[in-house]
Formats: C-alpha cells, structure tokens, sequence
C-alpha cells in the first residue's frame, strides 16, 4: 500500500484515497475486489440453476425467473467477474513484469475500472425490476420483443463496461511498447506482458463491434429503428454476426492472459526456463490472428451455406495447432524440472488435462455436420465451461496463489489453498463431464425443466451435486483470504525464492512508485540471471534521482456517476420523457468533468532524492 | 565541454529535421483541404453517380493514407509494432465489412 495511506488514517481519508487513486496497483485490487464480489454473485446464480435442475420437473423458480437467471449468470461471469479479474491482475503485474512505475494513462485506468464498476452494478440493478432474459447472446428478435426494461439495462450496463474494458486494453499496449525499462527489448519481455499485450489488442479490436451491436439493439428498443426487425426489412442475423465477431475473440481475451500465468508458473516453480519461449509468443499472435477468422462456428446452423460453414469450419480446426504447441511446451517446461507443488502449482498441474478436454470438444463441435447434433445442448455447455472454467478460473487462482505475496505481502495459506483445490475440482468434473453426455442424449440449454425418466435424471444429479463441492471449494477461499490477511506468513521479495521476473526484485507489496531505480535488463528472465552470476540484486540502470508521479483525481469517479445516471434515463425515458432529464443531466457532469480535465493542467509530484534515500530500498 | 557540443549538434539536427516535418505535414494538410473541397465540389455539381462514386471512394482511401502515414507517424522509424497494429485493425475492418456485404447483398 501506498505511504500517502499509510500516513493519513480514519475511515474517510482511507476510502478517498481509493476513490482517487490511479495508482496501477490499487487499481488492480479494486478490480480484484469488484470483479471477485460479481464471481460470488454470479457463482449464486448458478447455484440457483443448478438446484432448478436438480430433479425432473422441479419447481423451485419459475420459467422466467429462470430465463433471468441464465441470462445473468452467463453475463456476469464473462462481463463483470472473468475480465476484471484478469484486467485486475494484468494492471497489477504487468508494469512490475517490464519495470515501469505506472501504466501509461493512470487516469484512464482509473477512469476504466469506475466505469466496469458502474457498468456492473447497473446491470444487477434490473434485478429489482425484471433482469434481462434473452441469454447472455441476446439474440434477436427474442431481445428486441422482450418487454420490460430487462434488455435494457443489459445493453446500457455492457456499453458502459465495455467502455471501461477498452480503455484498459489501450492502455496496456501503450504501456508495453513505450513503457519498457532499459534493456527490456520485446523478446526479452514475460509470457505474462506477451499474453497481456496480445489480449490488449484483442480487446481493441473486438470490443467496437459489441459497441456497435449495442447501440443498434439500443436504437431498435428505444427509438423505434429496425436493425433487426426482419418484418420491416430488418436483419437479426446481423446482431449474431456483430456478437460473435466480438464473441469469439472474448473467449480469447479470457484464456490467453491465463496461458501467460502458467507460462510464469511453471517456470518458477519447475527452476527451469520456459520450454520454447519464441514459439510461445509466435502461438499467442497466431491464435490471436485466427480467432478473428471463426466466428461463424457458433452460426453454424443459421443456415450461412455449405461455403461459409466449411472455411469457418477448417479455420476453426486450425486454431488447435498452436494451443497444441503450448500445451506441449508446458510439459517439455515441466520434464526434468526439480517441481515444487504447491496450490499455485497444483491449480496449473490441473489445467493441463481440464483444458485439452475442452480444446477436443471443440473440435468436435467445429466440425460443422456434427454440429447440427450438438448445437445449443448441454454438450456446448460442458465444452465451453471446460475451457473457461478448467482454464480461465483455474488459471486465476493459479495467479491470485502466485502473486498474492507479492500483492498483499503475506501468502495464502497451503491446507486451506489444497482443500479448496481439491474440492473444487474434483466438483468441477463431476458438474460438467456428465454434461457432454446429457447433451449428447438430447437434452437441450436454457430450457426451465427436464422430463421424468428420458434417461436425465441421475446426470442432472450428479451435475448438481458437483457444483455443490465447487460452492464448498469456493467458500474455503474466502475464509483462507480472511485467514490470510489478519494471520498469513509474511512474504520477502522474492516471495517463491525461485522468482526469474522483475517483479521479484522489489518489495511485497510494492512501494508506490515500484522501483526505486529502474532496473537495466540483461536478458530473458533478468532475475535469474542476476541470481546465476550470484548478484543479488539487479543492477540499476539510472542513479536515485528524483521520481515523477501522477497526482490521484476524483474526476474519474464523478464522470462515471454522470454516465451511469444518463444510462438510467436512457432505460427509462422509452415510457416517461421526463427521464431525458436524468440524461441530459448525467451527460452534462460528464461532459463538464472531461472539459474540466482538459482545462486544468496536472503536472503529478516529485518524490525527492532525499527521501528516496531515507526509505532505503 | 564535449558532452554539451554533441548536444547541441543533436539538436540542430533534431531542428532540421523537425522543420522538414511541419513542412510535410503542412502539406498534407493542404491536400486533404483540397480533396475534401473536391468531394464537395462534386456532389454539388451533380456529376453522374456512376462516377461520383468511386472517385469519392478513391479520395477517401488516399486521405485514409495521409492520416495514417502523415499524421499518426506510421511512415516514421521506431513505430513498427503500432503501424503493425494499425494494419491488424485494417485487416479486422476488412473482414467485417465483407461479412456485412455480403450478408445484405446476397
Ligand atoms: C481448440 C479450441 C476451440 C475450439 C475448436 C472451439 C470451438 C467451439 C465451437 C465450434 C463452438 C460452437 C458450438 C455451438 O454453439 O454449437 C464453441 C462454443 C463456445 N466456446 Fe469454444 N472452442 C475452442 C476453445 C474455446 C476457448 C478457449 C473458450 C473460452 C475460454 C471457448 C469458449 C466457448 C464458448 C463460451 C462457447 C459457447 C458460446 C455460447 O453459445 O453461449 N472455446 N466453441
Ligand atoms: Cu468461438
């Protein structure tokens, strides 16, 4: 934690010190905090499905409740739970991984994280009133027909998240090409800041086409336009090209920062260096480059033609080769390594099979004649959540594990790490093997009920029985990061004492400017090397001399709140124009924040040699 | 002081060449004044749409260029990987609009 918190105390300067800073690391810890308090939402979601469908024909929510429910469940945990995180820990590590002192644009950064939070808790606020309901594609013309405002909030709460989502991703390709301390040439840089910076442009590149997607669902609900209203020579399947354009390419932003965890995990904890560290960074662009190129592959059935679903269909297959690659380059990292295990370890260990399960099921499914079988039953279902939950969630506690040390300054503890391990994974398999075989029998997704004795009931059972150990698995992590925080084992520096990486040569946690002197990089892994000609620390690259660093504002936070009030007009001025009030209101704070920001001119301060010099290292 | 010396030459190359930048930009600028008067100027002349169409289409491909290469610095040395990332977004632009093209037209 920074010393300006340290040094000022109470309740009120605490939280304005968080509601103002653009300090990278307490913005990657806000969003921790936000994108972990949506995982416990949306993981209360599933359970609430899991328990509808536990027995035949149960009644324990209605239909439309259970619409609502899917439809949350799945928004949340991409939108609002698996992105954040992941931002969370890649505005953390990233500009500690390159040695820099901040990201390139701290107030957008912290401009971004607001207006996830915002876009988050905006959305959940349609719980109140009806949630959205169409799934988490909001297909239309089933989105423009609902009635309430459900869609609406889904479309108003994703526009203002996905903003923020795309301010993060700019930033941090700005941040790792000009923001590299000397020495560190791009193919000297970790797997972590490769995986961060191909995401990042990901992200650019794919979120406009959510964008556009929304505002025409937005101007076909409130202001009478026909994107999508075939009857008035509209076209819905434009919403579905325009979703999975962005669709696909999410999936990616998902798993390849999470490829960038194991890849520094692995490492450290095997003593080895990666396997194939060029041909790691040369798969990371091409499954980047490809998974624009696919994604048709979830239109299959929409009738695109022979043609169409062919070329989608072998461009989609070919995605496999270089995810192959990597998988096979982690176990050449992993052969012959002295290995610690320990629950970081254990989480990547259990990737490795959970993952390629679901990269096999996806071949399967690219294979466009079979997926006239499989597509929209629970087969899907089980594919994706392998991926997504055997890689991206199990690759985000394989982070949290690895560098909480270096983000807290105390390690999680190891029993409670390995119970909730365990629980959650063998859950995890339990929820979602039998999933492939209930699809592969006919059951369908999204429906509310199930009938008696069509051969679903016990898989339906076991399926709900594993996500009760996943809840179990998940609750012991809460308690081992209350446990942590007020008892855990402090952590040095070098917390694994096997760290290879930047981030390991400065303080658990961090000062707030990182690095007292900016280290000069000499190769690959520069710690390691430093710890291989038996130096102990890294050589530095510019005498102690004054630091520059950006000043905190709260224009970030108030410039959200305008935003999220004219997005709530916006919802509710198709029945009552008295709400365009609340937009032009809204807009107004906004607009006189951004006038306000570009008018006043912020120099940030200087921390002075001298006392750059009395804190010592 | 030789330290100052090769300053200053730096920097009175670093003038020149700067110079030679603002006059490039200047110019630049110029024509994509001109251009657009130039589409304006067609448009209100009512030249037949058969024309008027690709000839708009080539100005705004030229101009597209100008404010890649001039003013956002892609032709400048030391910028590869944005210029890379600039034609990665092309190509993703690109392919979306052949999908929509295709999809409204055939
Ligand atoms: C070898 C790599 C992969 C292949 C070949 C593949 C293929 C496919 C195909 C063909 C579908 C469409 C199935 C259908 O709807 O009928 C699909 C759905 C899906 N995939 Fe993958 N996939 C791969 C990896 C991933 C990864 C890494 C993720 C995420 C981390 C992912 C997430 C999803 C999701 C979320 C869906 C379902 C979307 C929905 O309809 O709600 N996939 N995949
Ligand atoms: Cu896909």
């Amino acid at each position: 934690m920074s010393m300006t918190s340290a040094q000022k105390s109470g309740f009120g300067a605490t939280l304005w010190d968080w509601l103002t800073t653009v300090d990278h690391k307490k913005i990657g810890i806000l969003y921790l905090a936000g994108g972990g308090f949506f995982f416990l939402l949306g993981g209360l979601e599933a359970v609430i499905i899991r328990i509808q469908l536990i027995s035949p024909e149960n009644n324990f929510i209605s239909a439309g409740l259970y619409n609502e429910m899917i439809t949350m469940h799945g928004t949340t945990m991409i939108f609002l739970a698996a992105m954040p995180i992941l931002l969370g820990l890649m505005n953390f590590i990233m500009p500690l991984q390159i040695g820099a002192r901040d990201v390139a644009f701290p107030f957008l950064n912290s401009l971004g994280f607001w207006l996830f939070l915002f876009g988050g808790l905006l959305l959940n606020l349609s719980w109140f009133t009806g949630a959205p309901d169409a799934g988490w594609t909001n297909y239309a013309p089933l989105s423009i027909q609902s009635p309430g405002h459900g869609i609406d909030f889904y479309v108003m709460g994703l526009q203002l998240s996905g903003a923020g989502t795309l301010m993060g991703g700019i930033n941090f390709i700005v941040t790792i090409v000009l923001m590299r301390a000397p020495g560190m040439t791009y193919m000297r840089m970790p797997l972590f800041t490769w995986t961060t910076f191909v995401a990042s442009i990901l992200i650019l590149f794919a979120f406009p086409a959510l964008t556009v997607g929304l505002f025409l669902m937005m101007f076909d609900r409130m202001f009478g336009s026909a994107f999508f209203d075939a009857a008035l020579g509209g076209n819905a399947v434009i919403w579905q090209h325009l979703f999975w354009i962005f669709g696909h390419p999410e999936v990616y932003i998902l798993i390849l920062p999470v490829f960038g965890v194991f890849s520094e995990v692995f490492p450290t904890f095997a003593k080895k260096r990666l396997f194939g560290y060029t041909a790691m960074v040369f798969a990371t662009f091409l499954i980047a480059f490809l998974g624009f190129m696919v994604w048709a592959h979830h239109m299959f059935t929409v009738g695109l033609g022979p043609v169409a679903n062919s070329i989608f269909a072998v461009a989609t297959m070919a995605i496999a080769v270089p995810t192959g690659i990597k998988i096979f380059n982690w176990l050449f990292t992993l052969w012959g390594g002295s290995i610690k295990i320990n629950s970081a370890m254990l989480w990547s260990l259990a990737f490795i099979p959970s993952f390629t399960i679901g990269g096999m099921t996806g071949v399967m499914l690219a294979s466009a004649v079979a997926d006239y079988q499989y597509h929209d039953t629970y087969f899907v279902i089980g594919h994706f959540h392998y991926v997504i939950v055997g890689g991206t969630v199990f690759g985000i506690l394989a982070g949290l594990h690895y560098w909480w040390p270096k983000m807290f300054g105390r390690y999680l503890n190891e029993v409670l790490g390995q119970i909730s391990f365990w629980t959650f994974f063998i859950g995890f398999h339990l929820t979602f093997f039998i999933q492939h075989f209930l699809g592969l029998m006919g059951m369908p997704r999204r429906y509310w009920v199930f009938l008696e004795n069509q051969g679903l009931d016990t898989g339906n059972l076991i399926s709900s029985i594993g996500a009760f150990f996943m809840s179990f698995g998940v609750i012991v992590f809460l308690i081992n990061i209350i446990y942590t925080t007020i008892k855990g084992k402090k952590a040095p520096g070098d917390a694994w004492g096997s760290g290879r990486t930047l981030e390991w040569t400065i303080s658990s946690p961090p000062v707030h400017y990182n690095f007292k002197q900016l280290p000069l990089v000499r190769g690959l892994d520069p710690l390691w090397i430093e710890k291989m000609e038996g130096n102990e620390k890294m050589t530095p690259a510019e005498p102690v001399d004054e630091i520059h660093m950006p000043n905190g504002s709260i224009l970030p936070f108030i410039m959200t709140i305008g935003f999220t009030i004219a997005s709530y007009g916006f919802i509710y001025q198709t029945g009552n124009k008295y709400w365009l009030i609340a937009v032009f209101a809204g807009m107004a704070i906004a607009l006189i924040c951004m006038l306000i920001r570009s008018l006043k001119d912020d120099h940030g301060h200087h921390i002075s040699k001298e006392e750059l010099e009395r804190v010592g290292d | 002081m030789p330290d100052k010396m090769s300053t200053r030459k730096i920097n009175s190359y670093q003038k020149q060449k700067n110079k030679q930048e603002m006059q490039k930009m200047v110019v630049s600028f110029a024509l994509m004044i001109f251009f657009t008067i130039v589409a304006f100027a067609l448009v209100i002349l009512e030249v037949p749409s058969t024309y008027v169409i690709p000839l708009l289409l080539i100005l705004a491909f030229v101009q597209v260029g100008f404010q890649f290469f001039y003013f956002m610095h892609l032709k400048d040395k030391g910028h590869e990987v944005p210029s890379q990332i600039i034609y990665g977004g092309v190509f993703v632009t690109f392919l979306v609009a052949l999908t929509f093209t295709a999809i409204t037209w055939w």
